[in-house]
């Protein structure tokens, strides 16, 4: 059943935004990675998803947004239970720790970051939009600070760029309906945070690892 | 709609197809033996696409009608994809796509379905080509206004309303050919493929003097008139499935081959218009749906029409 509504997400998908897929100096291969996309429509992570290989795809989670994917009915089921996605909160989310020392409760916030970690774990591999918000589809914003602090923490894991092309088309900002149209996913070359590599360095070089892929 | 497997002359032509088929894979093997270069993988991967092409068609038509309606709706879709994809249209413009793929075009096919033939024929010239700047209009967004309607009416007119005739073919009520219409959509199908492929062929051999060699270098005059010649000639001979005399099915063949050339042309103006070669991959060795079905968007409405005027 879990199988086969996988399927039908994927089938879904190359219908409104065709399956083409191109690697650019990437092989799939299992080994833990995490995979950065630019962000232009909703319906990001499904393409990047669908586009690997079905065996891939069971090791592979989504970072989605928690406000809108974690709601009762098919949102909920399918990131459960489809796509075993990471939620985040976009708003802080705020806990409270008592300390041992004082037994007073202090308010903390819970570290985006920690749940990637987390959700990475020791097989998994991630996709994530380091750009935070959705684009117009043709500038490519900058770049948070997350993708560098997940690259220092896993050193082991490898960071994938990959270019969305077209998808803004099939469903733009605002709108609620998708439309059919060809759109493709190109996978780059794996890279790293080098020893001793400074955040903004880092983060241009993976923001002009995917420019670098559009020009393909 | 008699199903096929009981209709003789049916049989006759899909064995036809089957023994093109065998006779073209072993020549593609052949040549593949003596020697391997791009233009011969080319081929066999051509050769390749035709069986499958083939066996869905047939499949298709195994149905009765709908299964042919289902199927030229799906290549309606996917050349429209293709169209579309290739159109810069603005984000305004997602409205009027959202109505054009997911409510006309199933509609269109609908009435096909039921064969209602006075809403069919002027649902997309006369209601959708309305609505469509309107709804553009509505969205509010002037920018290159008439280029915006005008590309989506165009890509709703070749790949939905066009090719939407093939299928129409199994409502004409044809006096002493009742329930053999199949024979009128494998007829139309055959001979506007084959002459896409005559063409090819004698291009190959032959061809010297190109036609117009910015917008298609591949479309040369020795190509198009020995393919012509000869799709003309397959077409006469087939006149035994047709409601046509051998003469009949002559001109027919002549026109369909006429009409499949012009419309290779005319899309291949629009791809060179917007730099690309095919207009998409989904068919190993061809290109894209659109590319392998724009010599029959072009054939397609007039070789209904010609039939119904003369022969309903």
């Amino acid at each position: 059943m879990r199988r086969a509504i996988a399927a039908g997400v994927v089938g879904l998908a190359r219908i409104l935004a065709g399956g083409s897929v191109r690697c650019l100096g990437c092989e799939f291969d299992s080994r833990q990675r995490i995979y950065f996309a630019n962000h232009t429509s909703h319906l990001d992570f499904v393409l990047v998803w669908s586009a690997l290989p079905r065996s891939l795809r069971a090791l592979t989670r989504p970072v989605a947004a928690k406000d809108y994917w974690d709601r009762a009915g098919l949102r909920r089921y399918l990131v459960a239970n489809v796509f075993n996605a990471v939620l985040v909160e976009r708003v802080a989310q705020t806990l409270l720790s008592v300390p041992a020392q004082t037994g007073v409760p202090v308010p903390h916030r819970k570290d985006p970051i920690e749940i990637l970690l987390e959700g990475l774990g020791e097989r998994h591999s991630l996709i994530i939009f380091p750009e935070g918000t959705r684009g117009n589809g043709v500038q490519l914003g900058p770049f948070r600070s997350g993708l560098y602090r997940l690259g220092k923490a896993r050193p082991d894991v490898e960071l994938v760029p990959v270019y969305i092309d077209n998808l803004n088309r099939v469903l733009p900002k605002g709108e609620f309906v998708p439309v059919p149209m060809l759109a493709s996913v190109s996978f780059g070359a794996p890279m790293r945070v080098e020893i001793g590599e400074e955040k903004d360095p880092f983060l241009e070089r993976a923001r002009s690892a995917i420019l670098e892929l559009r020009r393909w | 709609m008699v199903n096929f497997l009981h209709d003789r002359q049916t049989l006759w032509l899909f064995g036809g197809i089957l023994g093109v088929l065998l006779v073209a894979t072993v020549v593609g093997q052949l040549l593949k033996l003596r020697r391997s270069n791009a233009v011969i993988d080319n081929l066999n991967a051509r050769i390749r696409a035709w069986w499958v092409m083939s066996a869905v068609f047939a499949l298709s038509l195994l149905t009765g009608g709908i299964g042919s309606v289902i199927l030229f709706a799906l290549l309606s879709f996917f050349a429209h994809r293709e169209f579309i994809t290739l159109t810069p249209t603005r984000p305004a413009d997602h409205g009027a796509l959202f109505w054009v793929f997911f409510v006309i075009t199933p509609l269109q096919y609908w009435l096909v379905a039921i064969q209602w033939y006075g809403l069919f024929a002027v649902l997309i010239p006369v209601y959708a080509f309305l609505f469509i700047p309107s709804r553009i209009a509505v969205s509010g967004d002037p920018e290159r206004f008439l280029e915006r309607s005008a590309k989506i009416q165009w890509g709703l007119m070749v790949c939905v309303y066009c090719v939407s005739h093939a299928p129409a073919l199994l409502m004409l009520r044809i006096p002493r050919f009742e329930g053999k219409n199949a024979r009128l959509l494998l007829f139309l199908v055959v001979v506007v493929q084959m002459s896409d492929v005559l063409q090819y062929v004698w291009g190959k051999l032959l061809g010297r003097h190109k036609i117009a060699p910015v917008i298609s270098p591949s479309k040369t005059w020795e190509g198009f008139l020995g393919g012509v010649a000869t799709a003309t000639l397959l077409g006469a001979a087939l006149w035994w499935a047709t409601p046509f005399s051998r003469a009949q099915a002559a001109a027919m063949a002549f026109i369909i081959t006429i009409m499949g050339f012009l419309g290779g042309l005319t899309m291949s103006a629009i791809k060179r218009d917007s730099g690309v070669k095919d207009y998409g991959s989904m068919i190993e060795g061809h290109g894209g749906v659109l590319d392998r079905i724009d010599s029959l968007c072009f054939a397609g409405p007039i070789f209904f029409h010609l039939t119904r005027y003369f022969f309903t």
